[in-house]
């Protein structure tokens, strides 16, 4: 029994693509198991769920989102979505010790070869075009040359679930794929961070 | 010879299987024979026509097998989406919210549970008059007034179009005109029948006598949708020993639903125009143009139960 031919859709893919569609439009590359961040816009609890949900099922198992501890470790049924089907790595953004690297439990996902979403505004922004990127992306894409950097368009979906909202309103929304962001030798930390906020920014046209 | 429900059932079943299996070839070959642009595009048309010829048998075979009760929810999830796809051309507001949730998660299963147990003078109601006083209070708890008529008016007519008018199609299959009892999914049947077929023949004669394109809809003509329409007016008549219609009423009444399948038409390009065309990209398989695909019966569902209703159902 434990190669049955048919994999089931997990129900919080189904019941994403229900909600919101999360269709996945790969403009810029191809769906691949090469190792990946997925860096995309974020303005809606719904993001997690979405980007992830719009990959395909093969490359879902090896995908990790990073999210945060304080809105998703929690008990019932939201810290068993976390744990179980998308297996999130966990940041802490009030960590007790200000020396710990809130990157740590990154980099040990992205060594033992899992790919990584991540929301690099590090806080919702209800608006069709991201803030200001943070710098943990350039940390990780130091750290981690050989990784591929995707820049992703979450469409549509501020508009599904303002803040404070407990329920989504149903719409189509799409999962934009660019182009690997590319790297270059010693460029400094904002020209990177700002270079990374425009390749998702251009997706959304 | 009185056939039973089960019978006449089969037998418009199997004649229609016949008669898809049939085009669906023909065009197939034809599409192998031609290389010619423009006959592959109308072949493409056809082929989506016919795939929701497919679609509409599915349906009735599984409404059949499992009852009204499994109609009810096969289109209330089309209202869903078609609902959903109406909020995704909408520009909304976070104000919005909460009057959205309403309509998506309370009003669409409510509307649908009030059809599927038969209380007409509720679901007759419930959206155009009780939504209608409800909705705007609740949008107007924010205190947002920017805009507020125009946002109004959109949910309603969202709800007006995707739910109200879409639930009357599984109402049809409650009716039950005397002599009529417990036929009324039939009388759905030869309802799409007859919306399905104008839209088929309609882009079929647009093909071949197309010379005025219609402005709403650039893949059929003028000339076309005359001839189609009369076509399955024709059609309709023919079908009339599975209605409770005599053969000429059963005339009037496929001329009833092809006028109100194209004034439907006309109507949802124009509101589609006015919130900005967007075209759905290729690949979003089930929720693609939910509403471009129930045009023909948004406003024709209505229309047609309220006639059987006032002439037929003392």
């Amino acid at each position: 029994m434990a190669t049955f031919p048919v994999r089931f859709l997990p129900p919080i893919v189904w019941l994403v693509r229900l909600l919101v569609g999360a269709y996945p439009r790969w403009i810029g590359c191809a769906p691949s198991a090469v190792q990946r961040i997925y860096f995309a816009n974020h303005t809606s609890h719904m993001d997690t769920v979405v980007l992830w949900a719009a990959l395909p099922g093969e490359l879902r198992a090896n995908t990790r989102p990073v999210a945060a501890k304080d809105y998703w470790d929690r008990g019932g049924i939201r810290g068993q979505i976390a744990r179980d089907e998308l297996n999130v790595v966990m940041i802490d953004r009030a960590r007790d010790d200000p020396n710990a690297d809130p990157l740590e439990p990154l980099r040990e996902a992205l060594e033992n070869g899992f790919s990584l979403i991540i929301f690099p505004e590090g806080t919702r922004s209800p608006q069709p075009l991201p803030g200001p990127f943070r710098g943990g992306l350039y940390h990780l894409a130091e750290s981690f040359p050989a990784v591929e950097l995707i820049p992703v368009y979450i469409e549509n979906l501020h508009r599904s679930m303002p803040k404070g909202a407990l329920l989504p309103v149903p719409t189509i929304c799409t999962v934009r794929f660019g182009a690997p962001l590319a790297r270059i030798e010693g460029e400094p930390k904002e020209s990177f961070v700002e270079r990374a906020r425009d390749a998702v920014a251009a997706l959304a046209g | 010879m009185e056939l039973s429900l089960q019978q006449t059932f089969l037998a418009v079943f199997a004649g229609l299987t016949l008669l898809s299996a049939g085009a669906t070839l023909l065009v197939h070959r034809l599409a192998l024979r031609t290389t010619d642009p423009i006959k592959l595009t109308w072949i493409g048309l056809l082929n989506s026509r016919l795939q929701a010829s497919w679609l509409i048998l599915l349906l009735f075979a599984v409404g059949f097998a499992l009852g009204e009760v499994a109609l009810a929810v096969i289109f209330a999830l089309a209202s869903f989406f078609a609902l959903r796809e109406f909020v995704a051309l909408t520009p909304i507001k976070p104000a919005d919210h909460t009057a959205l949730i309403v309509a998506f998660y309370v009003v669409v299963p409510l509307q649908y549970i009030l059809v599927a147990s038969g209380w007409y003078q509720l679901y007759a109601v419930f959206i155009p008059v009780y939504l209608f006083l409800i909705l705007p209070v609740v949008m107007a708890w924010r205190h947002d007034t920017e805009l507020y008529l125009q946002r109004v008016a959109k949910v309603q007519w969202g709800l007006m179009l995707s739910v109200y008018c879409v639930s009357h199609a599984p109402a049809i299959a409650t009716l039950e005109p005397p002599g009529y009892e417990g036929r009324g999914p039939l009388l759905l049947l030869y309802f799409l029948l007859v919306v399905q077929l104008s839209d088929m023949f309609a882009v079929m004669a647009s093909a071949s006598f197309g010379r005025t394109p219609l402005r709403s809809n650039p893949n059929k003509s003028r000339e076309g949708a005359l001839i189609g329409g009369s076509a399955a007016g024709v059609f309709g008549t023919l079908l009339w020993w599975m209605t409770p219609f005599t053969w000429w009423q059963a005339a009037l009444m496929s001329a009833a639903i092809v006028f109100a399948a194209v004034m439907g038409g006309l109507v949802l390009a124009s509101v589609k125009r006015s919130l900005g065309e967007r075209q759905w990209d290729q690949g979003v398989a089930l929720s693609r143009g939910v509403l471009e695909r129930l045009d023909g019966i948004t406003f024709s569902a209505p229309v047609f139960f309220h006639l059987t209703v006032y002439f037929f159902v003392p």
